[in-house]
């Protein structure tokens, strides 16, 4: 069992039952640290439950592991993208990739009441935030915040199109650091949703456009800074020359 | 565990972009995506690689009783396993409807074509022949399971080989791989299989991904082997229409295809045999 310290050991790779151990500083701070996926309290120990690398995120300091998963596992606060698959009673069942299908009421919508409900197909996706996710129970969705107002979140309209990546491919797109979104919007307008469910929504001006924007961003999953900002000139280029 | 439901969206951009001759991966509408053939250790392992999906298949022989309708001739079985890894809704130990219509058509490809000869596999008519059996293990589901199974089947048979026999009066003897060099099976010409996705404005997809073979409304199988002759055919989908042209210009698309196929999976036996040759 390796025994290494929180701060000094981020970006170094984890293996299942590996336990860190804070750093002196550590334990004599009384700031909060939070344990993200991959990490588990066991006693006093703090155990490692996934194999990857270890990540870091101030402010409230987060330390969480990052592997390549596809299989998507609810998490509260997650914006997701899903597709209704039924109606049940009052609410849909949504399926956003995870064991279970997770239920949306239909007045958890901005602006929706019992009488003025949003108008949902079977088969229609919905962009998401998760108020519930427990093990041991149904995950519940909303579109709206505590307040009941319009955060972005709702129905997508059916002429974009849907892809899926690996969830870390999503993290790394999400990460303020990363560029590549940006840039290419600079080449092309678009509108996208990202859900942490490894689902991806775009719709730009064509299908032609909507599947180039669709493949640059699934083939950048392995790439780094450079390699994207790379991808970005070849493909403004390659756009300017339509 | 359920499949992803199909949305709407993705159905619509993948219908509007073969209408446009696009298509989602980027490809021509009748472009394969990358193959690969790559050979076990053991004799009759056979890896096939197209695009993400992934088929592995494993030919193995033991001596057996041979059928009294067909006394004189030994026997060939297709077994297909899906592996839960490689598709969320594929269930252990239960093929489901589309592991049945892989199985079915690579035996209809490959045993009904008669491509092994079957006569050579007798050892004593009526009394002992040899049993051939072709493991087809599908690894990762990313469309088009068919062409790849029955491309992972052939390279095995043509990789396998089997314990050299000889007979002593009536007494049969096994020789082990060390003793004597085992035989290869004889092989007497190569079908594969090549499946389009078809879409009802009249459009023919060549190899479709996952969300294409979905999105279609039909699918079109054709089994050919490297002399262009045709050994299959399967149209299937509820009310697709398919003008005979279509039919006749997916077959000649096809059967350059399956020249290629071919030539590829004997340049790929030849290198394995030259590297076990060195080694």
């Amino acid at each position: 069992m390796a025994e290494k310290s929180f701060s000094t050991h981020v970006n170094q790779i984890y293996l299942p039952g590996d336990s860190v151990t804070l750093s002196k500083t550590d334990e004599i701070s009384t700031v909060k640290i939070v344990l993200g996926p991959g990490l588990r309290k066991y006693g006093k120990q703090i155990l490692v439950t996934k194999s990857g690398v270890l990540r870091t995120k101030a402010s409230p300091a987060t330390y969480w592991i990052d592997c390549h998963h596809k299989r998507y596992v609810p998490a509260r606060g997650d914006d997701v993208i899903g597709v209704v698959t039924n109606k049940v009673g009052e609410s849909y069942k949504v399926n956003i990739g995870s064991s279970e299908e997770a239920s949306l009421s239909s007045i958890a919508f901005p602006g929706a009441t019992k009488k003025n409900k949003p108008n949902i197909q079977i088969g229609d996706l919905v962009f998401a935030k998760l108020l519930i996710a427990s093990i041991d129970m149904e995950p519940e969705l909303v579109c709206v915040n505590s307040l009941g107002e319009n955060v972005g979140l709702g129905v997508l309209s059916t002429s974009g199109f849907l892809f899926t990546v690996p969830l870390h491919h999503i993290r790394k797109l999400l990460n303020p650091e990363c560029t590549l979104l940006k840039s290419l919007g600079k080449a092309l307008s678009f509108e996208i949703a990202v859900g942490m469910n490894g689902k991806i929504w775009i719709k730009a001006k064509s299908v032609k456009q909507t599947i180039a924007l669709a493949r640059a961003i699934s083939i950048s999953e392995h790439m780094n800074k450079e390699e994207m900002n790379k991808l970005c000139r070849k493909f403004v280029d390659r756009q300017a020359g339509f | 565990m359920k499949e992803t439901p199909l949305s709407i969206c993705e159905k619509q951009t993948v219908i509007q972009g073969v209408k446009e001759g696009q298509r989602v991966d980027g490809r021509s509408l009748s472009e394969q995506r990358k193959t690969c053939i790559t050979f076990g250790t053991e004799w009759g392992c056979c890896q096939v690689l197209l695009g993400n999906t992934r088929v592995m298949a494993q030919v193995s022989c033991s001596v057996q009783v041979p059928k009294s309708s067909r006394a004189n001739e030994g026997m060939l079985f297709i077994n297909v396993e899906m592996s839960t890894m490689a598709a969320e809704h594929f269930e252990a130990g239960r093929l489901g409807q589309q592991g049945i219509e892989v199985n079915r058509l690579v035996e209809r490809c490959i045993k009904d074509s008669r491509c092994i000869d079957l006569e050579s596999l007798c050892i004593l008519v009526e009394e002992q022949a040899w049993e051939v059996r072709v493991d087809i293990h599908i690894l990762n589901h990313e469309g088009n399971l068919i062409d790849a199974a029955t491309l992972a089947a052939l390279g095995a048979l043509c990789h396998f080989k089997r314990p050299d026999v000889t007979l002593d009066g009536r007494d049969v003897i096994i020789h082990q791989l060390d003793e004597r060099d085992p035989v290869p099976l004889t092989i007497l010409h190569h079908p594969l299989t090549l499946s389009f996705a078809l879409f009802n404005q009249g459009i023919c997809v060549l190899d479709p991904t996952n969300l294409e073979e979905r999105s279609a409304d039909g699918k079109l199988v054709m089994g050919l082997n490297a002399y262009r002759e045709l050994c299959t055919l399967q149209i299937s989908g509820d009310g697709v229409f398919i003008h005979k042209e279509a039919v006749i210009s997916c077959a000649n698309v096809a059967a350059s295809r399956a020249v290629q196929m071919v030539e590829m999976l004997k340049k790929s036996l030849a290198d394995d045999a030259a590297e076990r040759y060195s080694a």
